[in-house]
């Protein structure tokens, strides 16, 4: 396929039509397909731990295509009433749905099927996991930056979408649990204002339980959310593909090029390789930890409930956030709405997945870039938006604990009416403070880089000054680790625009250019700027003059002054 | 190893691409002579050979981890196929291993191990023996170029003037409206996913004289078998009652259904304890209560009874009722009291209902009202 002529051995191999030749060729004559494949086969991928993330849930999903297969040959999705006949001593002659008789009998009579379905829940554990550090990974580095916000967009609707696929999936055993979590979805539709009977009595085929819901989730978790899952996730892909990686700035990484290793052979051995670690992984938690065993709970039974019922932990922030919710309900005109429960569980979730979704355009109308980015940002060097997702994340761990609250209540002794308070009070300080510390921080943070620029780094050697003082020798940092951590972008803070523009007509929108300014100053404000030029060449040369200086003093024993070169560089060698 | 070069990309040797950084709006300087500039790229690090690059040997030695590493793998499957045959299942598997069942242990085991296997001896491959050389590829703009925009756009103007469609507007709007009337169908087609709701949330299956029955036995309650401070979880007696057929009057679907609305506890309190509002003072029997057991926010069944404080807890998000107060909600989400059902004793002398609820139960709805 190559036409490389750089060793004659190569060459030879080329030009005798071996089988791959043959069948390429066969497949080009009726798809034409090497035009495109010739630059995808040696396609560049960086490589990069963090980089890693994302793989994880795309191979945690081809995982649970392949055992939620194998699980759908035995699973039976009806709720018609069965007496229980399998192997399980305990539930023998006890009256069920067939879907939870169905589960029973996969886990107790089909050879590996308890097996399957362990691996088929640990591994969308996994799949609903990676989705959320993945994102994480996304937004602190700044890769959702033009071009790549529709893929921003794509992985939004992925995540709620692999909930809601979850969600469905943990509900079709119809066990005692599962039942449970239906009753509650019950609740939180009829409590939408005006259509939400209507809406519920549609979903359930009439008054819950009734005897439809489980099919329909069914077809919904088998068909309907995979296949859009499935066309999500390519789009996706070839948007990746397509704009090719971001990359982490270092020497020889810019923002014009990519850096790394070769589709073929090298990322297709790793990439291909890490799926079967995956694999592995999930089969091997499917072997040894149990999940979910749906025998122990029973069948469903609207009567009963097993104490400390709990979401699947995906779900656990907006039951939190339904737990600490006063008991408002308002009752006029002969109507009932129930604020507690509309708004913790049906608003709620909805306003943070629009902030998801728009953060990247809400970042991009504050700072007004029009440029691409294709080299990732160390998450100190944008502090607003650090600060802005660790408030976020803190606001849903916040809810996410509140919704184990009798758990912590019991773990450890606590009230569980001051845990409750404690909380509803933390949400709305809590994020505050997160923010205000985590943008503190990333300022600290680029405090420090500027000093390992200008002043190196602490070589661990201890020197000894003429006064007696004793003090750590810094040694500059490399031409590389120097171009690393210069290679940020000014900031690019935007004038404040007057009533009128420049030739006198009235600026209608000014108000709102005015907040954006506005914000775009906030969002920058505090930023170290790295150092220039000239500042980074007089530290240098001052680190280097103190350094001779220290050492001739070592010998002299002499007092020395040293230049300044007016410029404040912080005592190099004396912290 | 290190020699795999195209035309297109270059390996680590000879790429000392100094791209000019846009963000930092400094020039380079030249990398020939004088001082280095700082903040020019240097270029990518040199390709530091590995051990199996240069050393025969250790790329020997990691052609034969790798292929362990492959063999092994085919071991364990082959182990998984004798798991199969060799663990019996049924029954209980708590029994083996802490609960987890040797079979399910044993196929697990071996199918992640051999699967493991396979990933680290391809990863391993990748990483010792094919070439590490790193490739920079450039990266083209995202967007088309703009003569293939203007073209694009010049197309589809072409296109739709070729239509007619903007001169015809009677073509236009007909369709539009043809295809907003298919909508229509796709409404009604679903329309038959479920009823109407009608009342069928404000009426149980509760009526005047229904005994209340314990909900497991279905034996009916008297009044002094009733303890101070016992809960009994109570049924209607309706749902245990066969009919002329001898086949139950409920079961499969709608006997959840009942249940789901239907669900009771009947408390004994001291009558002292008991502060009832107006117009319930007759609703208990000698300090016997009886209230849904469908929690008022979103619908789990409640469980947990402190005889001390008569509060009854809702184990789903904690909402917690008086029951000594009408059912009060004195802590958590819910928005309304547990409803009460009257009692009275029948001619039998066992607890019955007076009538069905006089509210809804369970969670609140729309059209729920103001009761
Ligand atoms: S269902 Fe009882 S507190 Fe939520």
């Amino acid at each position: 396929m190559s036409t490389a002529t750089t060793n004659g051995k190569k060459a030879a191999q080329v030009h005798r039509p071996s089988k791959v030749g043959q069948l390429a060729t066969w497949v080009d004559d009726r798809t034409g397909i090497a035009g495109v494949a010739k630059k995808q086969v040696r396609k560049v991928f960086p490589d990069h731990w963090s980089f890693m993330l994302g793989e994880i849930a795309l191979w945690s999903f081809v995982v649970l295509l392949l055992t939620g297969t194998f699980l759908t040959l035995w699973f039976k999705p009806s709720m018609g009433e069965v007496v229980y006949n399998g192997s399980y001593d305990q539930l023998r002659g006890v009256s069920m749905s067939e879907a939870y008789a169905s589960a029973l009998h996969l886990s107790f009579d089909v050879r590996g099927g308890l097996l399957m379905r362990q691996i088929h829940h640990w591994a969308a554990m996994l799949f609903i996991a990676a989705m959320f550090v993945h994102m994480m990974r996304i937004y602190f580095t700044g890769a959702f930056r033009k071009p790549r916000e529709l893929n921003w967009v794509i992985g939004c609707l992925l995540l709620l979408l692999g909930s809601l696929e979850g969600f469905t999936g943990y509900s079709l055993p119809d066990d005692l649990l599962s039942g449970t979590g239906l009753r509650a979805a019950g609740g939180f539709i009829l409590a939408i204002p005006v259509v939400g009977t209507y809406i519920s009595f549609f979903l359930f085929g009439g008054e819950f339980p009734g005897d439809a819901i489980i099919p329909r989730l069914y077809t919904a978790h088998v068909l309907l959310i995979p296949a859009v899952l499935l066309a999500l996730i390519g789009l996706h892909m070839l948007l990746l593909v397509y704009q090719k990686h971001t990359q982490y700035a270092g020497p020889g990484r810019t923002n014009d090029n990519v850096v790394g290793y070769p589709m073929m052979p090298v990322y297709a051995a790793k990439a291909g390789g890490f799926f079967f670690i995956v694999f592995g992984v999930s089969a091997l938690m499917g072997g040894l930890m149990s999940i979910n065993p749906v025998w122990r709970y029973g069948p469903y039974d609207p009567s009963q409930v097993t104490a400390g019922s709990q979401p699947d932990w995906y779900m656990g922030w907006p039951d939190g956030a339904l737990r600490i919710m006063p008991g408002w309900e308002t009752h006029a005109f002969g109507f009932t709405l129930s604020w507690n429960i509309f708004l913790p569980i049906i608003v709620l979730p909805g306003l943070m997945f629009t902030i998801l979704l728009m953060l990247p355009f809400i970042e991009n109308w504050i700072t007004g870039d029009k440029r691409d980015h294709h080299l990732l940002q160390r998450p100190r060097n944008a502090p607003t938006r650090t600060a802005t997702m660790v408030a976020l994340m803190t606001f849903i761990g916040l809810l996410w604990a509140a919704g184990g609250n009798d758990i912590m209540a019991i773990k450890f002794n606590l009230n569980l009416n001051y845990i409750t308070y404690f909380i509803r009070v933390m949400v709305f300080v809590g994020p505050v403070v997160a923010f205000l510390i985590t943008r503190r921080w990333c300022i600290s943070l680029q405090r420090a880089d500027r000093d390992r620029l200008l002043h190196g780094y602490e070589s661990g050697v201890i020197m000894r000054s003429p006064e007696g003082a004793y003090a750590e020798k810094h040694l500059p940092i490399s031409t590389g680790e120097t171009f690393a951590l210069t290679s940020r972008e000014h900031d690019d803070i935007p004038a404040m625009p007057s009533d009128a523009d420049e030739n006198g007509v009235a600026n209608h929108k000014v108000w709102l250019t005015r907040l954006r300014v506005r914000l775009a100053r906030f969002w920058y404000s505090g930023n170290i700027e790295t150092p220039s030029r000239e500042e980074l060449e007089a530290a240098r040369h001052h680190a280097d003059d103190e350094l001779a200086e220290q050492e001739l003093a070592e010998y002299h024993d002499s007092h020395v002054q040293h230049d300044r070169h007016g410029i404040e560089t912080g005592e190099v060698g004396k912290h | 190893m290190t020699g795999d070069h195209e035309d297109a990309v270059r390996g680590n040797q000879d790429a000392v691409v100094a791209q000019p950084q846009p963000g930092h709006g400094l020039e380079p300087a030249g990398h020939a002579d004088g001082p280095v500039d700082p903040f020019a790229d240097p270029g990518l690090e040199e390709h530091e050979p590995r051990p199996t690059d240069v050393d025969e040997h250790a790329a020997r030695r990691a052609e034969r981890q790798i292929a362990a590493c492959f063999m092994l793998s085919a071991f364990f499957v082959v182990l998984f196929c004798i798991s199969f045959f060799v663990f019996k299942i049924g029954n209980n598997p708590t029994t083996i291993l802490g609960g987890y069942g040797a079979s399910n242990v044993t196929l697990g085991l071996f199918l992640g191990l051999a699967l493991l296997l396979i990933g680290i001896g391809a990863i391993q491959w990748a990483r010792k023996l094919m070439s590490d050389v790193e490739v920079v590829e450039m990266r083209h703009p995202t967007a088309s170029s703009e003569a293939d925009r203007v073209a694009t756009v010049e197309a589809l103007q072409q296109g739709v003037s070729d239509s007619g469609i903007a001169r015809r507007p009677l073509i236009r709007n007909s369709l539009v409206g043809a295809l907003a009337m298919l909508g229509l169908p796709v409404i009604l087609g679903l329309r038959d996913l479920g009823p109407l709701p009608g009342n069928k949330l404000s009426v149980t299956v509760w009526r005047k004289g229904m005994r209340v029955v314990n909900d497991v036995a279905g034996t009916p309650i008297k009044p002094e078998e009733v303890e101070i401070g016992q809960l009994i979880n109570s049924q209607p007696e309706i749902l245990f009652e066969k009919d002329a057929n001898g086949q139950p009057k409920y079961a499969g679907t709608e006997l959840l259904n009942a249940k789901t609305k239907a669900s009771t506890i009947v408390v004994r309190m001291k009558p002292e304890d008991i502060t009832p509002t107006p117009g319930r003072e007759n609703w208990g029997v000698s300090g016997i209560l009886c209230f849904s057991k469908i929690c008022t926010h979103v619908g789990c069944p409640i469980s947990l009874w402190e005889q001390q404080t008569h509060h009854l807890l809702c184990p789903c998000h904690q909402s917690t009722f008086d029951l000594g107060n009408n059912g009060k909600v004195i802590f958590g989400p819910a928005g309304r009291p547990l409803p009460q059902l009257p009692l009275m004793v029948d001619s039998e002398g066992y607890l019955a209902a007076q009538s069905d609820f006089t509210e809804p139960v369970g969670p609140s709805f729309w059209e729920r009202g103001e009761r």
